[in-house]
């Protein structure tokens, strides 16, 4: 019999296995967190902070990433709030100018800026920076290194000079009978980007060359 | 073996192939070869058997590390706090004014490499350069001038 | 070959026929080559001293030892006359012989001594200069009688004593508990209670534990750990030893800035002497406890400091932070509790151990025990390495010990705890430093990085260049930090450049927010510190900026002009001659004026204009006078 940890969850009383997150926690009771970096196959990452949650035990309350915070007893757990709902806000604006595409965003972030009533275009006349469709989520990194163990795709650099690039020689062996990456990047940029061609014009050597 | 990977191969073992100091690794080839060429990457993943994404992405996460040679001369400016507050900003103008380069860049002669770096510790010399690991306190305008021609 | 220590009893005959060897009357001249020394030549001084002893047939008669930081920088090189500790400073190679000369006759040479600025009187013994004597230097002042790369001067002076008092007298609990009870916080910034964190190490599942020494020290201003690594790496390597035996961790790593390039060399060479003497390596003084340590080098980038990034960096991977809702301690590098501290709070181990929890609780504050090592720095006169109880005021630190502004400048605000701090203005000068009294003002202590700033110091500028700096070592993992910092780095040049708009401090409030809340790590939650902390104190300087298009400390480039006072301007053609831009304008007889359209702003004509005439000034926020009809002649002053 494992053993069960009860917290609550805007209020609903939630049973949850040692072990799991308040994500998963929630997702068991059809409470719903949104999350853009957050794949079931893989390890929880961090990066996009949507999830973020109040949490709170003893009288302290702390923001914290549902998709990573273990689930303890007693645990008071709240997915909306004005800071909450603030934060969600923000977070979407601000990277709203590097998802655009034909000067919108679609998906998840689309659904998202509108629950939130986030200005897509706040900040984008004022960072004049490219929008490369690529919010450096890391799903098809890591689903490519977790799930299918193809490295054929990876991180370069770091800050806001970070990319997300094909490396060409992999990429030829693994990527002809995969594609799974097309149906797991949250913008659509991977399959909207590929010229028919297995290698989208974002590798290795686009990097190294300062095209990127 | 060539003499890249016959390189690679003797860091490699050096650290008794272990994963963990890869980046320890790419120092010293950083080192020995002044960049890190194609050629390194590819072999240090091979030879020490971790993905070409992992070697990349840490060789290009970190400032030590360039995938283009490197000038003869090394000239770093520090814009630590102390050294900002002390006139860094000023002194980095007159030298990108001077070698016609801006941080990070290396002059088609591949004479100097301009560099940045975020304090070196020794504050109390603000605004501080270091050309070739030697380390100057505020130089003036003659002086950069004397130190710059010297280095051929 | 120094034959390998297997007991505290060992021990102590080493130490006893290592001191009996030595001449306490015997002369020593000590030349500190810390990097900060070494930038004035410290080498080039140690050789000329090594070369000048054996031409005047000295040899036997005086030693020359090179040791690490004193900490007094401003006045490098700094060299050290024992065994009266007589302080010479700014010594050159051309002083060499005449300070060999005056330790042969047992004499003293007035002139390379500490002159007080306003007594004018001199003073010979180091430990009488206000600048050490107002500090504390229990855990710093260890360096001044220590070669690095000899680890007898350590064990001479007791080093090993507080590891073998552990081994041989402690348990591994006991060890814990004298820590515990000491109170000791660690010096890296979080200020977190070191036992807290060896025990929750100690008693997490899973095997094997790593103790870690973080030296990534990235402050831009806080040279604290390089000095201390440098001048004695033997105190944080026999901290770390004794901490691994306490938690139960028989390996260890110490993680070391790649741009300390003479810290991982002593400290490379310190470990293979320990591993020769027995101090580390299997059965250590013959205990039956084995601990060997690695060292890894940073690849400079600054978020590798942040503890969980740094464990990511030993495992060679790109040192990006990580989830730390399960603390390292639990679940650190590889998976396995791992106990990482700062060089500072390792190196203070041994004392505790040695002089007892109740002394070490004796200095400081009620929450902050024992002394910190700042890095006062910036426009004050006595830059430096000072170490100092608990407790001190600012105003004693700034003042007392650094000796006051720079030039008799007016203080404006003093900018501690990095990146991750903020800015204290003057009102607040009074405030005891330790961990807790600055947090309260909204600002910390942070690693102990001390920058003083003065009335020409631009606090938007200030601000604006913490944040560009934090967008260049981001990692770039998470949303709120990266782009935050994006935006914000944006905003801040925008306004520095009068490019301010009406509601950016309402836009840099908002996404200081959220940056503070959501961010992955504490980079990303404490990015907007210094910010925030100017717009607290010195927003009128913002509003200026953004209203006016001003800047109040003249500072900011696209805000300010130099102008020429035609009344003033003697013609002596200085200006003119040091522009680099070709700016200036006149002749013998004739006011100088500037050209503003070619005029570069480098500062240097204000720089160089003679203080008597004063002629040059700089303008912000009002019309720049036209410059004066050709020809103008100088108005003569009479002087004196």
């Amino acid at each position: 019999m494992e053993e069960m940890i009860a917290l609550e969850i805007d209020g609903k009383e939630v049973k949850a296995k040692e072990g799991m997150t308040i994500l998963e926690a929630a997702r068991g009771a059809n409470i719903e967190i949104p999350t853009l970096c957050y794949h079931e196959k893989l390890k929880p990452y961090g990066a996009c902070r949507i999830c973020s949650v109040e949490a709170e035990r003893g009288g302290r309350v702390r923001i914290v990433a549902a998709c990573g915070y273990p689930v303890e007893g007693g645990l008071l757990v709240r997915t909306r709030s004005p800071k909450i709902d603030r934060i969600r806000k923000v977070i979407i604006e601000l990277v709203a100018p590097l998802a655009m595409s034909d000067g919108g965003i679609s998906g998840e972030l689309r659904r998202l800026a509108d629950e939130y009533g986030a200005d897509i275009h706040r900040f984008e006349s004022r960072l004049q920076v490219e929008p490369t469709r690529c919010i450096l989520c890391g799903l098809c990194v890591r689903y490519c290194d977790e799930v299918m163990g193809g490295h054929a795709i990876g991180f370069m650099g770091r800050g806001i000079e970070r990319r997300v690039v094909f490396f060409p020689e992999r990429a030829s062996r693994f990527c002809p009978t995969c594609h799974e990456c097309y149906e797991v990047c949250p913008t659509g940029k991977i399959a909207a980007e590929t010229d028919g061609s297995i290698f989208p014009k974002f590798s290795i050597d686009d990097f190294l060359s300062g095209k990127m | 073996m060539t003499g890249v990977s016959g390189l690679v191969a003797k860091v490699v073992d050096s650290y008794q192939r272990d994963k963990d100091m890869l980046i320890q690794i790419l120092l010293d080839l950083q080192s020995g070869f002044g960049w890190l060429p194609a050629e390194a990457v590819t072999e240090v993943s091979k030879q020490l058997g971790v993905p070409i994404t992992r070697v990349y992405q840490v060789a290009s996460y970190y400032k030590a590390f360039s995938f283009s040679p490197k000038g003869r001369h090394s000239v770093t400016v520090c814009l630590g706090t102390a050294c900002q507050v002390r006139g860094a900003p000023r002194l980095l103008d007159r030298i990108m004014d001077r070698l016609k380069l801006k941080p990070g860049e290396t002059s088609g002669d591949m004479r100097f490499t301009l560099s940045t770096v975020n304090c070196l510790g020794c504050c109390a010399l603000g605004p501080v350069m270091v050309v070739d690991g030697v380390y100057r306190s505020n130089p003036s305008t003659t002086e950069l001038e004397r130190i710059f021609e010297a280095a051929k | 070959m120094p034959k390998k220590l297997f007991s505290l009893e060992e021990l102590e005959e080493l130490r006893k026929e290592i001191l009996s060897k030595r001449e306490p009357d015997k002369p020593v001249i000590t030349v500190c080559t810390g990097t900060g020394c070494q930038t004035y030549g410290a080498t080039n001084v140690y050789e000329t001293f090594l070369q000048e002893v054996k031409n005047q047939g000295l040899e036997d008669k005086l030693g020359v030892k090179a040791t690490g930081c004193h900490g007094f920088c401003e006045k490098g090189v700094v060299v050290v006359v024992f065994p009266e500790e007589i302080s010479y400073l700014k010594v050159k190679p051309e002083d060499v012989p005449e300070v060999v000369r005056a330790v042969a006759k047992k004499g003293i040479l007035e002139r390379l001594l500490y002159e007080d600025p306003v007594t004018g009187k001199k003073i010979a013994k180091e430990s009488e200069i206000p600048f050490y004597k107002n500090q504390s230097r229990i855990v710093f002042g260890n360096n001044k009688y220590i070669d690095p790369k000899n680890i007898e001067d350590y064990i001479a002076l007791g080093g090993y004593s507080a590891l073998s008092k552990a081994l041989s007298q402690m348990s591994s609990d006991q060890v814990l508990e004298e820590i515990d009870k000491a109170n000791l916080r660690g010096r890296g910034g979080g200020g977190f209670p070191a036992s807290r964190k060896w025990k929750e190490t100690k008693n997490a599942p899973g095997e094997p534990k790593y103790v870690i020494v973080n030296c990534d020290e990235g402050d831009p201003g806080a040279y604290m750990d390089r000095s201390l690594m440098e001048g004695n790496p033997h105190s944080v390597l026999e901290g770390l030893i004794i901490g691994a035996y306490a938690i139960g961790a028989h390996e260890g790593f110490i993680y070391v800035r790649q741009e300390y390039p003479l810290a991982c060399e002593n400290l490379n060479w310190a470990i293979k002497q320990a591993e020769e003497y027995g101090f580390l390596g299997e059965n250590i003084l013959g205990s039956g406890f084995n601990f060997r340590v690695k060292v890894h080098r940073g690849a400079g980038a600054f978020v590798s400091g942040e503890s969980s990034a740094l464990m990511s960096a030993v495992e060679g991977k790109a040192g990006e932070p990580r989830f730390k809702y399960i603390h390292t301690a639990v679940s650190g590098v590889k998976g396995r509790p791992s106990n990482l501290n700062n060089v500072e709070t390792w190196a203070t181990v041994p004392l505790i151990i040695n002089k007892g929890a109740d002394w070490f609780r004796s200095i400081g504050t009620e929450g902050s025990k024992g002394t910190k090592i700042f890095s006062l720095v910036g426009k004050v006169n006595n830059t430096g390495l000072v170490e100092v109880p608990m407790g001190m005021t600012l105003r004693q630190v700034i003042y007392d010990i650094g000796g006051g502004i720079l030039k008799g400048k007016r203080f404006k605000a003093v900018q501690t705890g990095g990146p991750s701090g903020g800015v204290i203005p003057e009102q607040y000068l009074d405030t005891p430093v330790d961990f807790d009294e600055l947090t309260k003002l909204g600002s910390m202590m942070g690693s102990g990085g001390m920058v003083v700033m003065d009335e020409d110091t631009c606090m938007v500028d200030v601000a604006r260049y913490f944040v560009n700096f934090l967008c260049e070592e981001s990692c770039g993992k998470c949303i709120p930090c990266r782009e935050g910092l994006r935006l914000l780095r944006v905003i801040l040049n925008d306004v520095c450049q009068g490019k301010g708009k009406e509601g950016d401090i309402e836009v840099i409030e908002e996404v200081a927010e959220v940056m503070a809340a959501a961010s992955l790590c504490a980079l990303g939650t404490t990015a907007a510190n210094p910010v925030l902390s100017t717009l607290r104190y010195f927003r009128d300087e913002y509003e200026a900026h953004i209203k006016e298009k001003r800047c109040p400390a003249k500072f900011c480039k696209d805000l300010t002009s130099f102008y020429i006072q035609p009344e003033k301007c003697q013609a002596c053609l200085i200006c003119l001659r040091n522009c680099p831009a070709g700016a200036i304008n006149g002749d013998k007889g004739l006011v100088h004026w500037i050209a503003q359209e070619k005029c570069s702003k480098c500062g240097i004509c204000f720089e160089v204009c003679p203080p008597r005439f004063s002629a040059v000034v700089k303008l912000s926020g009002e019309p720049i006078p036209e410059p004066p009809p050709p020809g103008t002649k100088v108005i003569r002053k009479k002087e004196g």
